[in-house]
């Protein structure tokens, strides 16, 4: 589904990508994983065309992402920080989202699922941290694309909205999709996932399940073994 | 494209800004047409706050626009949307409602005065037909800027200091340079001079349509003496065009290659 090749990407003098080479092919959980600042946002958005690569191709199910933006059909992203149009009022938002990607039933239900009736007419600049997100979210999952991309996505969502989040998240794997995430949360990961993808300064180290993960690196939990990871390569 | 443009002007159509804005240019037209009575003279004062307002406010709204919709945008982005479209858009969707607000706060006015009887018609439709092109080259100028500057008071600080440059001190140099070079033959770059800056040439459209450009002195009278009174019209819309083109085509240039 994607293909990443050689792709290389620095911001001034910061290299933050170097001769990436990334292929998935089958459905299922993937988590993109690594320190602060070692790219994974960077890569999220490269596949997406927001960043553009100095060096390298990306292919979206057998598109280049270079030729035309029409690959983006395929793709649903929850960016890292729920910024909207202020001014706006939540309603509007998903009306003009769906007006520009094309008609959808589910936003309804996702709506009623996550308690965002109360909002529906507040302006977007009033809302909580934890209700942008779940705006974010809904706005995300409202369309049935075969590629999901989820950068951070449980970041300020209180326990309830979370376990719906991942229930919201095994559905969509169930229907077969491709999906990335990107977390902090090592116990998310853990729960989540069927691959890990480690990046570090700008490459992938480590790619595979997480048993094999535990394996190699001789821990116990996935806390340790990232923190291995990292200590292996800082040595 | 027109999907965004759509949206862009709704959210504009709905700001507080652009009634003041409009409701500024209806005042300032009522008071001038009706309690003035010499048509022409209204023209050219409506022409001479016109020309400083209209770059001004352009550039402002279009670097604020800008900056506060950057989520906006990089909320489109990620949909499968052409970045050209969505500058684009966005871009038009200023411009034609700064534009919309000069036309109906001017434009009622003149018709509420009988605008359409009267011989006046086509001076007036030049002051619109400029103030229009001056909106889209200032709102243009200023998304290029915007564009270009990742820090909002950077970019902020950068366009008004074009607006001042353009609006203000090029006046001051190239009256001085007329002065210090006054022995030589000036004809040529006082016409270079006044092609080189938006503001400059509308203002000297307008006079050389309204027949007065001995008041605005040596520009005005190097137009009509090179040009004839139509040739130079048409230049100047031209050059008026060119002036609106060549940032338009630099925002494309500029978002095909950004990173958000």
């Amino acid at each position: 589904m994607i293909e990443v090749v050689g792709l290389c990407k620095q911001f001034n003098r910061n290299v933050v990508l170097s001769d990436l080479n990334l292929h998935i092919a089958e459905q299922g959980i993937f988590a993109i994983l690594g320190p602060n600042g070692s790219g994974k946002t960077t890569l999220i958005k490269s596949i997406l065309s927001m960043v553009i690569p100095d060096k390298g191709s990306i292919r979206v199910a057998g598109m280049d992402v270079k030729k035309s933006s029409d690959y983006r059909k395929q793709i649903d992203y929850l960016p890292q920080i729920a910024n909207f149009p202020s001014n706006l009022k939540v309603k509007e938002l998903i009306r003009m989202i769906k007006d520009l990607r094309g008609k959808t039933e589910k936003d309804q239900q996702l709506i009623e699922q996550f308690g965002l009736q109360p909002y529906l007419d507040a302006k977007l600049g009033n809302l909580s941290g934890g209700t942008k997100q779940k705006v974010n979210i809904l706005l995300t999952f409202m369309f049935d694309s075969p590629i999901l991309i989820l950068d951070e996505p449980s970041t300020g969502l209180d326990p309830l909205a979370l376990i719906q989040l991942k229930e919201l998240i095994l559905q969509e794997k169930q229907k077969g999709k491709t999906i990335l995430i990107t977390s902090h949360i090592m116990s998310f990961v853990e729960e989540m996932t069927d691959e890990i993808v480690f990046l570090l300064e700008g490459n992938i180290h480590f790619k595979g399940d997480i048993q094999t993960l535990k394996k190699d690196t001789g821990q116990s939990d996935l806390e340790h073994a990232i923190a291995a990871l990292l200590e292996k390569n800082h040595v | 494209m027109f999907k965004i443009l759509k949206y862009s002007f709704y959210d504009l159509a709905r700001s507080r800004w652009s009634y003041i804005y409009f409701l500024f240019y209806l005042i300032l037209a009522l008071v001038l047409l009706f309690l003035n009575n010499d048509l022409s003279k209204a023209v050219i004062t409506l022409m001479n706050v016109i020309i400083i307002l209209v770059p001004l406010i352009g550039t402002i709204f279009g670097v604020m626009y800008y900056y506060n919709s950057r989520e906006f945008t990089e909320l489109l982005l990620a949909q499968p949307i052409k970045r050209s479209s969505i500058f684009l858009g966005q871009y038009l969707g200023i411009a034609l409602s700064l534009s919309f607000s000069l036309l109906f706060g001017i434009g009622i006015p003149f018709v509420i005065y009988g605008l359409f009887n009267s011989g006046a018609i086509w001076d007036f439709s030049l002051l619109l037909l400029t103030g229009v092109f001056l909106t889209f080259i200032f709102v243009a100028i200023a998304f290029t800027i915007s564009l270009n500057n990742e820090n909002k008071i950077k970019g902020f600080g950068y366009a008004v200091l074009m607006w001042l440059f353009l609006a203000v001190i090029y006046d001051g140099i190239f009256l001085m340079s007329l002065v210090i070079f006054e022995d030589y033959p000036l004809d040529k770059l006082s016409l270079l001079g006044t092609m080189l800056n938006p503001i400059d040439l509308s203002r000297t459209l307008i006079l050389l349509k309204l027949d007065i450009s001995a008041l605005l002195g040596y520009t005005g009278a190097v137009f009509k003496q090179f040009f004839g009174r139509q040739l130079g019209l048409f230049t100047s819309i031209f050059v008026l065009c060119l002036w609106t083109v060549i940032p338009v085509l630099r925002i494309l240039y500029k978002a095909r290659s950004k990173d958000f």
